[in-house]
C-alpha cells in the first residue's frame, strides 16, 4: 500500500467513518464544496453531500454548541476550526458546556472539535498557538495530538468513536511533510496510550507532535556524537496521560527530558515532571528538565519564531546537561 | 394592556389559538400557573428554613409566559428552560419532587446533587424522554445548543421542534447572536424566546440594549418577530403556538420577545435596592398574571369560584406530598462525586490522599539507593 501524507490520513479517517456510521457528519467553516482552508475535507461534500458536511457561518460558539446539541440526540459531529487558534472563542462553550455534561446532566456528547494547530509555519500569532494546556486542565474533555500519519488516522477513528468529546490537534506543520503507510483494515489507535517513537537507555525524552520530530533527529545525533541511548515517548494523547508508560520510561532511564512546543508556564511539562517527581521520585538521578517554547506569543518573522520556539539544538543541550548531571 | 404585534403572513382576522381553547384547556393552564407559584411559595419557605442548600429563584409574576409558551409544544419537541421557567418544566414533565430534591442537593434528585435549582433535564429520543434539556449558567448557551439539537431533528427529518428562552440579558450575549444566525441560516425548527422582565439581575434592559424593543432584533437576522404581553397567558399561547406551527412546517426560525416583569430580585438574597419605589408594586396590584387570568376565568369562561378553589387545594396537596418525599430523601454519597465525568473510564481514582494512604510505605522513599527504589504502582 502507498504511503499517504497526515493530512491525507486524517481524510480518510473521516471517510471510513462517514462511511461506517451515518450519524458522522462535519461541521466547519468553508469545510464543503472548498474543501476547508487546508483541504482535509476535500471531496467529501461531493461523496456525502450537504447534509452530512455542513459550511456554517464564522461562529464558534455556534458550531460547537450545536455540535453538543447533536451529539446529546445521538448524532457524530466532527467540528473543524478552521485554525484550532479559534477554538478560544469556543472555551466557554467546550469547558462550562460541553464537558460537564456528563457530569452534571448524564448527557452524553460524542463529538470531535479538529484543527490546524501548531507552529514552525511562520503563522504568527493567530496561526501556530498550541492552546491544549487549558483543555488538558478541564475535566471531561479528551485531547489528542498525534505526530505521525499512522496515528493521526487511527487516533482519528477512535475520537469520533469515543462516547465522549475529543479534541483533536492537528499538527500543520506535519501535515503534507511526512507519510506513513496506513496499517490495513479497520485501523483505530486507543485513546490514552503512549508509543516508544525510540528505545535507549540513557535517557529519556517526552514529547508529543511535531517535537517528536525534532526528538528524534536530536536523539540521532547524540547517539551518533555523544554515543548516548536516548529514548523518546511520543504521548499521542494528553487527556487522559498514559501514566504507566511516562513511568515506566522513567524507572528505565532514570533522567527525563519533556519537551514541548506550546509555552512554558502552565505548560504539559509540568504536569508531567510533578506526576514523575509524586511517582518515580527515588528512581531519578537527575531532576527532571524541560525545554519548551518560551512564554512569548509567537511571532511572524522566521528569526523570531524560530527563537522562541524549541529546536533540534535546544533539546541536544538539554540531554546533554541531563545525561551529564 | 395587550401589546401583542403581527407580521405579515398571519393575515389581520387570524384565529386567536388561545381564546379558542377548551376550556378544560385553559383550566390546565391554571394549574400550571399555581402549581408554579405554590411550589415556589414552598421552596422560599424551605429556602429560610435553611433547607434550600444554594440561592432561590424565582418566577413571580411571569409565570404566563413559561406556562402559556411551553403549553404550544407537542411531548416529543424539545425546550430548553431560563431559570425563571419553571412553569414551561412542569408543563414539559418535571415533578415538584424532582424539583424541591434538587434545589435541596439530595442524592436521588435528577443531577445527584451535582447541579443547582431548576439546572436538569430528560432529552433524546421522542416518547423515550420528557423533552426538556437543562441549562447551564453561562447565559445564550443553550441557543446554539437547541440550534443543534433542532438541526439532528431536520437532518434525520424527524417531525419536532425546539423552543429555547433567553431573558433580556442574555440577547447581549455572543452565543445568542452566533446561535440564532446559524439556526436561521439553515432555516432551523427553533422558537427563540426571549422573555423581557425588565432587569438582568440589577441591570436594567435600557442599559442592555439600544434597541427600541428586542423584537426589532429579528429583522436583523432574518427571522419572523412577534411580542407579546407576556402575562396574558392565552396570548402567549397563541403566538408561541403559531411560532411552532411555523418551524413545523419547515418556516424555520421565530424570535418572540414576551413583556413581563420580574416581581422578585435575581435571587431570594437580591434586596432589589436598584427598583424605582412603587414599580414591583404596580405590577403586582395591575398586572398579575395568575390575578388576570382567573379573572378571565370567572368573567368571561363563567367558571365557578369553587372549581378554582378545588384546583388551588389540589395544588397544595401535591406540593405538600412532594416536600415530604424530598425531606425524606436521602444525601449524596461523598465517593459518587467521582463517577462519570466519561463514560470510559467510568469513574476517577480517589486520590492517595482519600485512598488510605501507607505512609510507613511512602516514608520508605528516602531510599536506600537513588534509581532502584520500587515506589507503589499507580502512585501518583
Amino acid at each position: 500500500m502507498a504511503a499517504i501524507t497526515y493530512l491525507e490520513a486524517i481524510r480518510e479517517a473521516l471517510d471510513e467513518e462517514m462511511q461506517r456510521d451515518p450519524e458522522v457528519f462535519l461541521l466547519g467553516e468553508d469545510i464543503g464544496a472548498y474543501g476547508g482552508a487546508f483541504k482535509v475535507t476535500d471531496g467529501l461534500f461531493a461523496k456525502y453531500g450537504a447534509t452530512r458536511v455542513i459550511d456554517t457561518p464564522i461562529s464558534e460558539i455556534a458550531i460547537v454548541g450545536a455540535a453538543a446539541g447533536a451529539a446529546h440526540m445521538g448524532m457524530r459531529p466532527v467540528v473543524e476550526m478552521q485554525f484550532i487558534d479559534f477554538i478560544a472563542n469556543a472555551y466557554d462553550m467546550l469547558t462550562n458546556y460541553v464537558a460537564t455534561a456528563r457530569y452534571r446532566a448524564f448527557l452524553p456528547t460524542p463529538m470531535v472539535v479538529r484543527g490546524p494547530s501548531g507552529g514552525y509555519v511562520r503563522g504568527g500569532p493567530f496561526h501556530s498557538q498550541n492552546p491544549e494546556a487549558g483543555f488538558v486542565h478541564t475535566p471531561g474533555l479528551k485531547v489528542v495530538y498525534p505526530a505521525t500519519a499512522e496515528d493521526a488516522k487511527g487516533l482519528m477513528k477512535a475520537a469520533i468513536r469515543d462516547d465522549d468529546c475529543v479534541l483533536f490537534f492537528e499538527h500543520k506543520y506535519l501535515y503534507r511533510r511526512i507519510k506513513g503507510v496506513m496499517p490495513a483494515g479497520d485501523h483505530v489507535v486507543p485513546i490514552g496510550r503512549a508509543r516508544l517513537a525510540r528505545e535507549g537507555t540513557d535517557l529519556s525524552v517526552i514529547t508529543y507532535a511535531a517535537t517528536v520530530h525534532k526528538a528524534l533527529e536530536a536523539a540521532e545525533r547524540l547517539q551518533q556524537e555523544d554515543g548516548l541511548s536516548v529514548e523518546v515517548l511520543d504521548l499521542r494523547t494528553l487527556a487522559p496521560l498514559d501514566d504507566a508508560a511516562i513511568f515506566a520510561t522513567a524507572r528505565k532511564t532514570h533522567r527525563v527530558l519533556v519537551v514541548h512546543e506550546d509555552t512554558r508556564t502552565g505548560g504539559l511539562a509540568g504536569e508531567i515532571t510533578a506526576r514523575i517527581n509524586e511517582a518515580c521520585f527515588a528512581h531519578l538521578d537527575a531532576p527532571v528538565l524541560r525545554v519548551t517554547a518560551h512564554d512569548i506569543p509567537l511571532p511572524y518573522a522566521p528569526a523570531l519564531e524560530d527563537f522562541v520556539l524549541p529546536q533540534v539544538d535546544d533539546i541536544v543541550t538539554a540531554a546533554r546537561r541531563l545525561a551529564a548531571w | 394592556m395587550s401589546q401583542r404585534r403581527r407580521r405579515a403572513g398571519d393575515g389581520p382576522a387570524a384565529q386567536h389559538l388561545g381564546e379558542v381553547l377548551p376550556l378544560a384547556r385553559k383550566l390546565e393552564l391554571y394549574y400550571w400557573m399555581r402549581l408554579t407559584r405554590t411550589l415556589e411559595e414552598r421552596l422560599v419557605a424551605l429556602y429560610r428554613q435553611t433547607k434550600v442548600v444554594g440561592g432561590l429563584f424565582r418566577s413571580l409574576g411571569q409565570e404566563a409566559d413559561a406556562v402559556g409558551s411551553c403549553y404550544a409544544l407537542e411531548p416529543r419537541d424539545v425546550m430548553s428552560p431560563l431559570i425563571r421557567n419553571l412553569g414551561a418544566m412542569l408543563v414539559k414533565g418535571a415533578t415538584p419532587v424532582e424539583v424541591l430534591k434538587q434545589y435541596m442537593a439530595r442524592g436521588d434528585s435528577p443531577t445527584r446533587g451535582r447541579e443547582l435549582n431548576i439546572h436538569f433535564g430528560d432529552v433524546g429520543p421522542a416518547g423515550a424522554t420528557r423533552g426538556f434539556l437543562g441549562q447551564i449558567s453561562p447565559l445564550g448557551d443553550m441557543v446554539p445548543v437547541m440550534a443543534g439539537v433542532t438541526m439532528s431533528f431536520k437532518l434525520r427529518g424527524e417531525d419536532r421542534v425546539g423552543l429555547v428562552y433567553v431573558g433580556d440579558g442574555a440577547t447581549s450575549t455572543g452565543a445568542f447572536h452566533e446561535g440564532i444566525n446559524f439556526a436561521a441560516v439553515n432555516r432551523l425548527p427553533l422558537v427563540v424566546v426571549i422573555e423581557n422582565n425588565g432587569y438582568a439581575y440589577s441591570t436594567p434592559t435600557h442599559r442592555q440594549t439600544a434597541a427600541k424593543q428586542l423584537v426589532d432584533k429579528a429583522i436583523g437576522y432574518g427571522v419572523q418577530g412577534e411580542q407579546v404581553d407576556g402575562n396574558d397567558v392565552l396570548a402567549v399561547y397563541d403566538v408561541t403556538k403559531r411560532a411552532v406551527d411555523r418551524a413545523r412546517r419547515g418556516e424555520g426560525v421565530s424570535l418572540l420577545e414576551f413583556i413581563t416583569y420580574r416581581r422578585k430580585g435575581h435571587a431570594e438574597h437580591d434586596d432589589q435596592s436598584y427598583v424605582p419605589p412603587g414599580e414591583i408594586e404596580t405590577w403586582a396590584e395591575q398586572n398579575d398574571p395568575l390575578d388576570r387570568f382567573t379573572r378571565v376565568l370567572l368573567d368571561r369562561e363563567k367558571v365557578p369560584a369553587a372549581e378554582l378553589a378545588a384546583l388551588d387545594v389540589r395544588v397544595q396537596r401535591e406540593v405538600d406530598a412532594a416536600t415530604d418525599l424530598a425531606e425524606a430523601a436521602p444525601l449524596p454519597a461523598p465517593h459518587d462525586a467521582l463517577v462519570g465525568v466519561y463514560a470510559d473510564p467510568p469513574a476517577e481514582r480517589p486520590l492517595w490522599f482519600r485512598a488510605g494512604a501507607d505512609t510507613s510505605r511512602l516514608g520508605r522513599e528516602r531510599a536506600e539507593g537513588w534509581g532502584t527504589f520500587d515506589a507503589a504502582p499507580g502512585a501518583r
